[in-house]
């Protein structure tokens, strides 16, 4: 069991392979687009896609060497980029996080982030629901006087500030 | 002021949020502040005690914790936790914050003198000087950075390329937004910072698990004289920590390999380097003078040519271009208030940092001492929050919650993340001044020697490119003879 937890996830060589291998394919897109935009020279100077060709072929070219060099060594074969249990912590992080942002768009700012706030308290912390409640309400409040009332910044707002009439 | 010192300080002592993200996120408050007649001025100090603070902040995680809240406290580990597992947490906290302050008011001395002569000097520059200059900053980036110049370059050039998306300001044609309309007005690079640096420490701090165990600090006045009697014996240190920290952040090496070279050569110089690591308050003062001298010295190329020194400094530069002011040599001219308001500013923050460091550490560390499963949120929370309102839109958050996992990947690969924000900001400023050089020259790429000057400039980024080889190769000539 506790071997398992240990295990990698992955290995550095197969991150940084398949990282260099996404900035390729970012530069060679990058390439792609300028050069359809005309990478040469215009009539009244150097067309939109001059600049940002040579920077696309810079991206490829370093991430190729990045590639190569991550092949050829033996030692980031071994190397763990991320053990499952570090893996496993991660994803109960960025899960509710993309969660936590979608449901902004329907909920409002506030009252997600009072149950996101609530959940990793939950989750995380194993607080009791006593602890959790006043914490995650109270922290919100204190955001809505600060953006709200002190700097004047509106955030996105849901039906439950519609309903007490605060938009 | 007051008020951005110690939100500073909080953001330095907060994991995930640092210098540049926490001014990041307040940028955008700062907006309607900055509309007010006279406003960019206390807008501009607002952040710059941010950026003061966050320095100072990183000190008191790193000693008591041996957490760095910033990168460039790491060094400060080294000597500052042993010294704290010694009981003497309050000497090492005051060497540090004594040293990080003189080294930031050396710098600032700096400043005040150089930073005129500078900007009269960059008044006769044109677009071919200009982006010799960028030239410069970026090459010095790679030559200078160690690590993987590839992935340096990598990282650089991820930068240039996301900068150029959206509406190309010479031709007003699209360029890289496939149609998707939302990338119409590009990247934003403040989005970029918080995802970046905000959410990918977040994710990486999780990994190391959550618990935060540390030492307790505690500072009373007789420590704090104890100490500073014990630090006129380092002012060799100090004074070498000051001028490495101050070249380091002219050229934008940046505050974390000056605290680490300073760290090194102190330990190399003094009577008593071996018994560095164990706990040596010299230690403590070299890397911090040199990372607050090279935090401070950042701030002077961005204000005399528009090139920021670090991610820190190209934030603030991002934030007076949204004011609507043009840092560069003529901001000198038109701006003068503006200029030495900045200036003044950087003395009395520092002054006022001081002080609030030295009181309130145990209320600071406090704050540590909250649950991460509470605190992680509450950043995250902050983090959509300041993403959220720089344009008003929900796509940037998203694109928060995509840099932040991108931020994780690189900072695990040891990407450097610096070389693509500051790369994000002048983009722009840089392909501009590339495309009007040579459009001038009739597209003849020897523009970029011209004259004694643009040649000058070309050629000394060129060497700063490939210096890893330069001195290599000088070191096998020398080493024959």
């Amino acid at each position: 069991m506790e071997n398992e937890k240990q295990q990698s996830a992955a290995s550095v060589m197969a991150v940084e392979i398949g990282v260099a291998a996404v900035v390729f394919a970012f530069g060679a897109l990058v390439l792609f687009d300028s050069y359809r935009l005309g990478a040469s020279w215009g009539e009244d100077g150097p067309q939109a896609g001059y600049f940002p060709f040579y920077i696309g072929i810079l991206v490829c070219v370093s991430s190729a060497a990045i590639f190569v060099r991550a092949l050829r060594s033996a030692e980031l074969a071994a190397e763990s980029f991320v053990s499952r249990e570090q893996l496993k912590m991660i994803l109960t992080v960025l899960v509710p996080t993309v969660i936590y942002v979608a449901l902004i768009a329907f909920l409002g700012f506030y009252v997600t982030s009072t149950l996101y706030i609530a959940y990793f308290m939950r989750h995380l912390g194993k607080y009791s629901w006593i602890k959790i409640v006043p914490v995650s309400v109270g922290v919100s409040i204190a955001f809505f006087l600060i953006f709200e009332i002190w700097f004047q910044v509106p955030l996105p707002k849901g039906p439950l500030e519609a309903a007490l009439g605060l938009n | 002021m007051f008020v951005g010192v110690v939100l500073g300080i909080i953001i330095g002592v907060l994991p995930g949020l640092g210098g540049a993200n926490g001014v990041a996120i307040l940028l955008p408050l700062t907006f309607s502040m900055a509309q007010q007649p006279g406003g960019t001025t206390s807008a501009i100090i607002l952040l710059s005690c941010i950026y003061w603070g966050a320095l100072f902040g990183g000190a008191i995680t790193s000693i008591l914790f041996n957490i760095p809240g910033e990168p460039w406290s790491v060094a400060t580990t080294f000597d500052g936790h042993p010294l704290a597992q010694q009981g003497r947490a309050g000497s090492a906290l005051t060497a540090a914050f004594t040293s990080s302050f003189i080294g930031a008011l050396v710098a600032v001395i700096m400043i005040t003198f150089l930073s005129p002569l500078i900007a009269s000097f960059a008044l006769r520059f044109g677009p071919p000087e200009f982006f010799s200059v960028y030239l410069l900053t970026f090459c010095a980036f790679v030559g200078m950075s160690g690590g993987n110049a590839a992935k340096t370059v990598a990282s650089m050039m991820i930068g240039f390329a996301l900068a150029a998306v959206g509406l190309d300001s010479v031709t007003g044609t699209l360029r890289l937004t496939f149609g998707f309309t939302s990338l119409l007005k590009g990247f934003d690079f403040l989005i970029a910072v918080i995802g970046l640096f905000g959410i990918g420490e977040i994710l990486e701090t999780l990994e190391e698990g959550l618990a935060f165990k540390g030492a307790s600090g505690r500072i009373n006045l007789k420590v704090v004289i104890e100490t500073w009697k014990e630090l006129p014996r380092y002012w060799a240190t100090s004074l070498r920590s000051a001028a490495v920290g101050c070249f380091m952040g002219i050229v934008p090496g940046g505050a974390t390999p000056a605290s680490f070279m300073s760290y090194g050569l102190a330990r190399r110089l003094s009577p008593d380097g071996k018994d560095f690591g164990n706990g040596k308050v010299e230690g403590v003062v070299a890397p911090e003078t040199a990372a607050h001298a090279a935090g401070t010295a950042a701030l002077l190329p961005m204000i005399t040519l528009g090139v920021p020194g670090s991610p820190t400094a190209a934030v603030l530069l991002g934030g007076l271009l949204i004011w609507g002011l043009q840092p560069g040599p003529l901001l000198f001219v038109e701006k003068p208030d503006f200029v030495w308001g900045l200036i003044a500013s950087m003395y009395l923050g520092n002054i006022a940092g001081l002080i609030v460091v030295l009181t309130c550490v145990p209320l600071f560390a406090a704050i540590l001492r909250i649950p991460f499963s509470i605190i992680a949120p509450v950043i995250i929370v902050i983090c959509a929050i300041g993403a959220y309102t720089v344009h008003n839109s929900m796509f940037d958050v998203w694109l928060m919650v995509a840099f932040g996992v991108i931020g994780y990947a690189f900072k695990k690969l040891s990407y450097p993340l610096a070389p693509m924000v500051l790369a994000l900001v002048l983009g722009d400023r840089a392909e501009e001044n590339f495309r009007n050089a040579i459009k001038g020259s009739q597209g003849d790429m020897t523009v970029f020697f011209s004259n004694g000057l643009v040649g000058g400039l070309t050629s000394l980024a060129l060497v700063l490119l490939f210096w890893p080889v330069v001195s290599a190769a000088w070191r096998a000539l020398s080493g024959r003879r």
